[in-house]
């Protein structure tokens, strides 16, 4: 996965401002930044729900940026999406949440998808919330599920906002071991957070944005070792979510 | 941009260029949607789904509504027919104007109100959680699976509805007319239907297919267009009966128009 000089504006506001990364296979990258630095908006690029004014970027050594639409769906169907709300569909149950990628993309039967989709909720621990709705779950389980849907088809690339915004510390941990089950699996995880510890047990690789740009990009080290204030005082910071 | 310290010209000018951006924004929605229902994949179980949901739980209103309109138009075409001595004519009259156009009109503005504000509110409230943005992540064309298979849900349920309000309205008015009169059913019904041919009940019945696609257009389009929270999903619900409303009634004169052109005899 690689953003090539890639930038973007809403408006007067410059949103990205040619930044470039590229993202090895199997790893993790995480993204940092204060709110409404691009984070978001990156992930966004990735998954082409957002188009670049400028620049480039490449899934699977295509650049999305100039797929047809139904092109973009094949590309799709590699990459799981984590919203921070997790964003589950709110007429269809946990189950049918769940299934729902499974049902469109594949040619499984009704008895192999629920079979998958119980193996994918026991996953995240929630094999007793099949038939809920997504509104009688709490917050870490909406999240939960999300990731369990973003998981269905084991995507190649798995995309996750915020993990563990607005959890509590046990179910945020929870959510950051599963990501890092994911990523043991052979899924690269692009994860962006403001977290820092969760930072530090889910990434391989991080980059810290600021105002649009990269400020700095590099394993954990590397950012331990910056000289830069903001990423100095970032990786210092013990709290998030 | 706020507009503070423009001319009156400016304003103007700004709100009718916005006025011609919206117009121009939902005709190009509407011809988006008639082209994509024509390119897989078709949805037809969701098409199914929302025939089901506009349709089936439209009908205890239309019915109800039918047959209390029946019973109003009798009560008004008697008074006046019964001034000419023709109250033989009462059944007759009442299809007439229940066929012709005030079961398609009534029926159109009943479903834009009960179905339109639903679909405004609804898609609204997935844009605003994001869940349509889900739906494209997952690889699903999130106006086809949303706005397409609504628009073709309603323009099959809008005519079956219309024929639904017709029936309701003509046993309305056999149930006043028997109320008054002690008319029977089989009398009623042979005087209602002697002079209704099929140029009086195709045309006007299949108008509302052209109904079906106005309501369901303007309220895709707002709830696709909807921001600011749940503020905007309520804007949009209700912008949806407004718009969808305006434009069936817009939209009839146009039809009715064509209808008299392609069947002269409808127009007496």
């Amino acid at each position: 996965m690689r953003f090539d000089c890639v930038s973007k504006r809403f408006g007067p506001l410059a949103v990205l401002d040619e930044v470039s990364f590229e993202i090895p296979t199997g790893t993790a990258f995480c993204l940092l930044g204060r709110s409404g630095t691009g984070k978001s908006v990156t992930l966004r690029h990735i998954v082409g729900l957002v188009t670049p004014d400028s620049g480039r970027v490449f899934v699977e050594e295509r650049d999305i940026t100039a797929l047809t639409g139904r092109e973009l769906g094949e590309v799709r169907k590699h990459m799981g999406f984590l919203f921070q709300n997790a964003a589950l569909f709110d007429s269809m149950s946990v189950g049918e949440n769940v299934a729902f990628p499974m049902r469109r993309h594949t040619k499984m039967t009704d008895g192999e998808i629920r079979e998958r989709v119980m193996t994918k909720l026991t996953g995240v621990g929630l094999e007793a919330s099949y038939d809920k709705m997504p509104g009688d779950l709490s917050g870490g389980m909406k999240k939960r599920a999300g990731l369990a849907r973003a998981m269905a088809l084991d995507p190649a690339l798995l995309l996750v906002d915020e993990p563990s915004a607005g959890l509590d510390p046990v179910t945020a941990k929870e959510i950051d071991d599963l990501l890092v089950e994911t990523k043991r699996g052979g899924t690269t995880l692009v994860v962006v957070t403001h977290n820092i510890p969760s930072a530090r047990v889910i990434g391989d690789d991080f980059a810290v944005l600021h105002e649009g740009r990269m400020l700095v990009h590099g394993t954990l080290q590397e950012l331990d070792a910056s000289g830069e204030p903001l990423v100095q005082a970032f990786m210092r910071s013990q709290g998030g979510g | 941009m706020g507009m503070a310290g423009w001319s009156t010209v400016d304003r103007v000018g700004a709100r009718t260029l916005g006025l011609f951006e919206s117009v121009g924004a939902l005709a190009s929605f509407g011809a988006r949607a008639g082209i994509e229902a024509f390119r897989p994949p078709y949805e037809p179980r969701e098409i199914a789904r929302h025939v089901y949901q506009f349709g089936y739980r439209s009908a205890p209103l239309i019915l109800t509504a039918g047959l209390a309109i029946g019973v109003v138009l009798s009560m008004h075409t008697r008074a006046s027919l019964e001034r000419f001595g023709a109250e033989a004519m009462i059944p007759a009259g009442l299809a007439i104007a229940l066929i012709r156009e005030t079961g398609p009109l009534t029926a159109g503005l009943l479903v834009s109100g009960r179905v339109g504000a639903g679909i405004g509110a609804e898609i609204g409230a997935m844009k605003v959680t994001e869940q349509i943005d889900a739906l494209e992540a997952n690889a699903v064309d999130a106006f086809k699976y949303l706005a397409v298979t609504r628009i073709i849900a309603l323009m099959i349920a809008m005519p079956l509805l219309t024929l639904m309000m017709d029936f309701a309205g003509i046993f309305g008015g056999y149930l006043a007319e028997a109320a008054v009169s002690g008319m029977s059913w089989s009398l009623y019904f042979e005087r209602a239907f002697t002079f209704i041919t099929y140029s009086d009940l195709i045309p006007a019945t299949l108008k509302t297919i052209v109904f079906g696609y106005l309501i369901a257009v303007a309220a895709s389009y707002l709830g696709f267009t909807t921001s600011r929270g749940t503020e905007g999903v309520g804007e949009a619900s209700t912008r949806s009966v407004v718009m969808g409303s305006m434009l069936i009634i817009l939209g009839d004169v146009v039809l009715v128009k064509i209808i008299f052109f392609f069947y002269p005899p409808v127009s007496g």
